[in-house]
This record gives structure tokens, sequence and C-alpha cells, in this order.
């Protein structure tokens, strides 16, 4: 049976049917709900809810919930995502299992609360200090949400990582019919856990910190031959262009939907394109865009920033076809026919076009 | 498809109604959105949300044009989505707050909601006084359709007896 | 056969410690390995070690142990003890740890009332980057970043950090501590076996903080820094209960 919830409840109970005993946040605008959602449903359910002192808290409790082998999650907002970047860089280089979400809004510095994907390199550039990644999950529609949560725990005690999932504002405030269909979690080993029982095993200890520096470097060599099973066994994207499509439209969460309108209305124009979703953002697909059909011959990176996705595309792409983008920002959202247009724009031979021009807040480079 | 914005003010109870119109079309086996407006409007000012329900998958759930269904619970939400109606599209007007609409681009039913819903009882239900634009003048569902997703919402909760005050409320919008 | 009149408690480890010659550190962990032992907890222990001089502490308690980033050990004792509340976690913290990077973390640890047990180590100084100035250094107190010594215009004077504590209504125990010598040695251990007993009994909040010396950063040799423990920073920082929840000792 169906029930209609908004993106941030289904994140929640998600969570909590996936596992999560222990959650920490801080209220930020607009992923409230969670943070809310948990406080009653940890009660009933008996796991550990606490509204941190700051996101820098709450992290750092997560950091010390995943050291003792609990499934435990925190989310945020942009800028309290920038807070908790110290905290994820040590889970990340102590190789804790955590889940960070992030219901984005649009910056720089207070910015404001609506929806954006201007955290695209925080997420998938490590986000806070030294060489470290966090798999991270962007997805399009509420049901996904739900899914991504059972996978996003499921990776993090699988391959020892902090993971995250990305979505904007939008995706967290709307309602979509949900299947709450669970999974078991996977059986993962925690005896490296430091939950006080060194009187049956020998003592553990949980550190990110290494004096010299051989030893250091191994460590980190140790966590790259990890992300590169990442890279292998769990890159997710949806490509739906096929076979005539002329241009490949790139983008990821809600504003991908928005390009599925606008396909349709290419479409009924006479213009075939197609899109491909990354679902993963880190690993980035870059694959997919070796060996796209012969008819392609743009590609088209649509996002609510002022592109930063599209500079994985171009490593994609790596010089086959040319890439073009469009983006708005500041919690503005393309229409549809914004990107209808530009297909249009991109298509038309070189000598009709207008002399080249930078429109200011239009995300056009 | 059919594209929708409920709006009026902060506390009409304009997000509850697009929830249960969006409910409604789930149990029917529709696909639908819900997307509200969120940010400084949620405290005190004008509210909306956009419920999309479609045969298909919904791509982009937001409405900006195109909107086939407007309920608009005071006249700030006339003004605003008036000139986004389709040609043809449904504007449901709670009089009570609402200037006469002459727009021959659109078929307009007015209720008097916030006034009928006085008499019934309570100003709290002049959303569900809306729902009955929705019977006169679309064929999305039932009364009965109403009722059974309000006792869902309501009926294990303290807030069970307000259904027979809701129903006369729509029961009351329809004469 | 000798007889064994004195051994190294079991709740060290046999790791070599990286502290200075005539730090307080070693005693201090000394300390708490012993009463962890005698009160029967240490293998169901979680020590926090934080970062500054003792950030290496998770390798010489004799328990499983953790390394917090800078000030957020009370933040990392609250996810592990909430998780884990049948278990005794402990952070370890000097005073620019807990008492200027880490204030939000310490305050609002104790505001919740959590059940853990903090150790915290005053010696008036940031050890291990160089001897900066901390929130504790005294007026006048040479350091190198107030090469002039420390100026009440600038810089404020010293935090009292066990009287702001206590003002927390949900601080359990709060006791302020010197290791300079055996009598008061003999206090202190008492103290924090006192504030991990507080813990045992679920009582909340307990924090120990111990005035510390740091000849290094002081640059003096040890004897005389521990003179100056008594000389400067036990007028200034006086010694004693400041909160028992539990009743006088």
């Amino acid at each position: 049976m169906k029930v209609l919830m908004k993106g941030n409840d289904a994140i929640s109970e998600a969570a909590i049917q996936a596992g999560c005993k222990a959650f920490f946040g801080y209220p930020i605008t607009p992923q409230n709900e969670i943070p809310e959602y948990f406080s009653r449903r940890m009660e009933e359910s008996g796991g550990v809810f606490i509204q941190a002192e700051s996101e820098v808290g709450a992290i750092n409790m997560v950091y010390g919930a995943a050291a003792a082998g609990v499934r435990t999650m925190t989310t945020s907002s942009s800028p309290g995502i920038a807070l908790k970047q110290e905290g994820i860089s040590f889970a990340a280089g102590a190789d804790l299992p955590c889940v960070i979400v992030n219901v984005a809004r649009c910056g720089p510095g207070l910015g404001g609360i609506l929806p954006a994907q201007s955290d695209y390199f925080q997420a998938t550039r490590g986000g806070g200090h030294g060489d470290y990644y966090t798999p991270t999950f962007a997805p399009s529609t509420v049901q996904e949400c739900w899914d991504m949560v059972f996978h996003a725990f499921d990776i993090a005690d699988k391959y020892r990582t902090p993971t995250m999932i990305l979505i904007e504002g939008m995706l967290g405030q709307m309602m979509e019919p949900l299947e709450m269909t669970k999974r078991p979690p996977i059986k993962v080993d925690k005896s490296w856990c430091v939950d006080g029982n060194a009187g049956k095993r020998p003592r553990n200890t949980i550190t990110s910190l290494s004096l010299y520096a051989e030893v250091l470097e191994e460590m980190n060599f140790a966590r790259f031959r990890k992300y590169e099973e990442i890279k292998k066994h769990e890159t997710m994207v949806e490509n739906n262009v096929k076979d005539g499509d002329k241009v490949a439209i790139v983008a990821y969460g809600t504003p991908s939907r928005i390009v599925i309108n606008a396909i349709e209305e290419l479409k009924n124009d006479g213009i075939q394109a197609g899109l491909i979703r990354p679902i993963t953002v880190w690993p980035f697909p870059y694959d997919v865009f070796q060996s796209l059909p012969a008819s392609v011959e743009h590609i088209l990176v649509a996002e609510l920033s002022m592109g930063q996705m599209v500079e994985d595309v171009r490593l994609g792409v790596n010089g086959k076809y040319p890439v073009h983008f469009y983006g708005r920002t500041g919690g503005v959202i393309f229409e549809p026919k914004e990107i209808s247009q530009k297909v249009r724009e991109i298509l038309k031979p070189a000598r009709e076009l207008p002399p080249a021009r930078v429109e200011m807040g239009r995300g056009e480079v | 498809m059919t594209r929708m914005i409920f709006s009026g003010y902060g506390g009409q109870g304009i997000l509850v109604l697009g929830e249960i119109v969006a409910t409604i079309a789930m149990k029917k086996g529709k696909h639908v959105t819900w997307m509200p407006s969120y940010g400084p409007e949620m405290r005190g000012g004008t509210c909306n949300c956009a419920v999309i329900i479609s045969d298909k998958i919904i791509g982009s759930p937001i409405v900006l044009s195109e909107v086939d269904i407007l309920v608009a619970m005071n006249q700030p939400s006339v003004t605003k989505f008036l000139p986004l109606m389709s040609k043809g599209g449904l504007v449901m007007a709670n009089s009570s707050l609402t200037e006469k609409i002459d727009d021959s681009n659109v078929d307009v039913i007015e209720l008097d909601a916030t006034n009928i819903a006085g008499k019934v009882g309570s100003l709290r239900v002049a959303n569900m006084v809306m729902l009955a634009g929705f019977l006169k003048k679309t064929e999305l569902f039932e009364l009965n359709d109403i009722i059974e997703v309000l006792e869902e919402r309501f009926g294990g909760s303290r807030s069970k007896d307000l259904i027979p005050l809701n129903v006369k409320a729509i029961e009351a919008g329809l004469k | 056969m000798a007889k064994v009149v004195y051994e190294k408690s079991r709740g060290l480890t046999d790791v070599p410690l990286t502290y200075c010659p005539g730090c307080s550190h070693g005693i201090v962990h000394k300390l708490i390995a012993e009463s962890l032992v005698e009160l029967d907890v240490l293998d169901k222990s979680i020590a926090v070690a934080p970062v500054g001089c003792s950030v290496l502490a998770y390798e010489f308690f004799n328990c499983d142990g953790i390394q917090a980033a800078h000030g957020r050990a009370p933040a990392v004792a609250c996810g592990i003890k909430r998780t884990n509340p049948d278990k005794i976690v402990f952070t370890y913290q000097g005073d620019g740890d807990l008492a200027s990077i880490g204030t939000a973390e310490i305050i609002h640890a104790a505001h919740r009332g959590d059940n853990f047990t903090v150790i915290f180590i005053n010696n008036a100084i940031y050890g291990m980057t160089g001897g900066q100035m901390a929130p504790t250094t005294l007026i006048g107190q040479k350091t190198s970043t107030s090469p002039y010594g420390r100026k009440e215009e600038s810089a404020g004077r010293p935090l009292l950090v066990s009287e702001m504590m206590a003002q927390i209504p949900n601080a359990a125990y709060i006791e302020r501590v010197s290791v300079h010598d055996i009598a008061h040695l003999n206090k202190a251990k008492k103290a924090v076996k006192k504030a991990f007993q507080t813990q045992i009994d679920n009582k909340g909040f307990s924090m120990v903080e111990v005035l510390a010396t740091c000849p290094i950063g002081w640059n003096l040799p040890p004897v005389e820094a521990t003179q100056w423990v008594v000389e400067n920073l036990m007028p200034y920082y006086p010694l004693g209960v400041y909160k028992d929840v539990g009743g006088a000792q």
C-alpha cells in the first residue's frame, strides 16, 4: 500500500527501518522535518535522538556512535553541512560508517533557504581537509529517497565509510506516493568498534592519526584501494539516451525531472534528446559518456548552480563532444522551456547564432 | 495530467486541502506530486502548494504555467495565479475573500467558503467547502472518496469528532 | 623470590608515554588507570582522547579508545555513551581543547546531563603547539603568543572552568584538584574515583579539573614548575568541590 509522504519524512522513516539507532541533528531549514520526525519516532522505537548544540556537535556525536558500532545518521542543510566537514573528514580518516544527509539550499554564506545544487563540489570533492571521498547518492523522487537511505547505510557499512545523500530543498519538501519496501541490512563484521568490551576481545582503538609518514601514507593508500572498489561496483546512473538523440542532457536530483518535461517538449517539436541522470555523484559515472549512441552531437548539463557537475561531465566526455551548460541559482528553478530553448540554440548551425554573449545571472558559460 | 494550485493565507488549511486531493488521487492509482511553497511565506503570509495528478510518471513537480485548476482562498492568490491559468482552466474562488473574477479564458466557480464555514460552525473548515467545487465541476473524485481519506487521516485521533463537521462543510458548499 | 612492592597499573598499556619530563599527564593517567581498575570497570571503559599533548592517550589506557577532533571529545563521548549507556566513557582534555575551541561541546554535555566523566588538564598553556596562550593562562604569564605577558585589556582574565561548569544545572560533580605533592595526589585520586563513581551511579555529568605542570611550555625545570603551580596557579584556581549532587565527600 502506498502512502503520501514528504521526502524529508521518507528519509527519516527509512533510516529507522534500516536500523538507524542514533540520530543527531540541529535545526536548519529546509530539513527541519527530519529531526522533528526522529524526535517522535526514536522515543517510540527505543533509539537515540539528540538535538545537538551545533552541527559540529551533531557530526561528532555521529562519529562517537559510529565508532561504537551502531547505525547512525545526521542531517542538515548547506551551511550546516559546511560545519560538519571537519567531522566528516575525521570519520573518513577513521573509516567510520555513517550517513549524512544534505537537504541543500542556496549559498554562498547564509544565501537563502530555497533549493539549489551548489553543494556539488563540497559533496563530491571530499568537502573537508585531506584526501578522501564520500560516496554520495542523489535521488530524484521520494521513493528513491527511501530506497537510497537503505542503500547508503549498506554502502557505509560494507566499505566502512561515511556516505552522503544529497537532495535539494524541493525533494525534501514535496510529497509523493511511497511504497515503504523494507530490506534487511547487509551483514558486516563490526568487531573493530569501541563499545567497551575489551574484557571479551583485545582492546580496540579508532583514530585518523598517525605520526609516521609511511604509516599514514599506507592508511591513505588502503583507503583509496577501497575507493577503487566503490568506483568499480557502486557507480549508479540512469542513461535514457537512445539512438537518434542529438543531445544528451545531464542533470541529477529533482532538476532532472524538469529536464524530462523539456525532453517531452522537444519531442513534440521533432527534436530528439535524452537524459543522463547520475544517481551517484561520487563516484561519478564518467564512462557513460564514452559509449553514447552515434547520433549524439552535443552534451548539455543543467544544474541549479553556476556550473559544478559540468566539470565532471567534461572529464567524462574528455573532448569527445562539445559540453554546454545551463544553470539557475539563488533558489530560482529553471522551467522546462528554458532547457528546451537552450537545446534549440545548441542545435542551430553556427552561422545562425547571434554573437556570443554572457548572460549574467543565467549561469551561462 | 491535471495541474493544480491551492493558494490562500497561512492558516486557511490550504496545504492540507492539496494533500487531501493528492491522497485521493494516489488511492485511485494515479501518479501524484504535492509541492509546497516553502520559505518565509510559511509564517503568516500567503502560502500555496502545487498538486499534479497524472496517469503517467510525473517529471517536474513544479507548476508555474498551464494551471488546470486553481483553488484561491484569498484575493492575492487570484492576482498571483490567474495569469498562469491554461485556456479553459477552472478557478475555484473563495468569494468571501475574493473579488468577482472577470476572465473569459477560464471557467470560474465561486464559493462563499469562509461565510459558509462560519455558519456551519468553524471558520477552520472553509478549506473543506472548496472541495464542493471539485465535486460540482470535476470528475476527479466523489464525496465518499473524501470521507474515506478524512477517516484515515483523523479516524484514530482526538480530531475524529471533527469529521462530521468537515463533511457538513462540504455538503453546505454543494448547496 | 623478590616481593612485588609496586607495579604499573593494569589500566595502562605498555606503550611508552610521550610526555615531557616533569609533566603531570603521566601521573594523572596513572590515577585514572588505577581508579578504573579499582572500580572494576576497566574492561568496559572507552577513553576519548583530545587534540593536544594527550592526543595519543587512547594508546595509553588499557581499554577501548578513540581519538576526537579538537574540542569535540564531549560530543564524541555523548555519541558513545548514549548508544552504550551501560559502559564507562571518559574524555581526557587539555585547556586549549576544553576551555577554548571546545567550550560549546563541554558546556552542552553538562547541560544535557550526559553521564560520562571528563578529566580536564589545566596547565595554563597550549603545550603541544609550542607554548601559546590559553584561556587559562595567568595575567602576566609569558607565552609564545603573549611574549609581554597576558594582558587583561586584550585577553581578559583567565577562565575559571570549574566555577563555570558548576553553574550548569545538570552538572553532577565538579572538583578542582592538584597533583603537586603526595597529599594532593591522594586527594586527586579520590576525586577521579568519585567522578567515575558518579557515572557508575548514573548521576550524570562529572568533571575533575587537574592543575598540572608544563615545564617545557613554562620554561622551568620540573621542580620549579611544581612550585609554580603552588605559588601561581593555586591562588587563582582554588581547589575544592564545586558541585556534588550526591552530597559532601
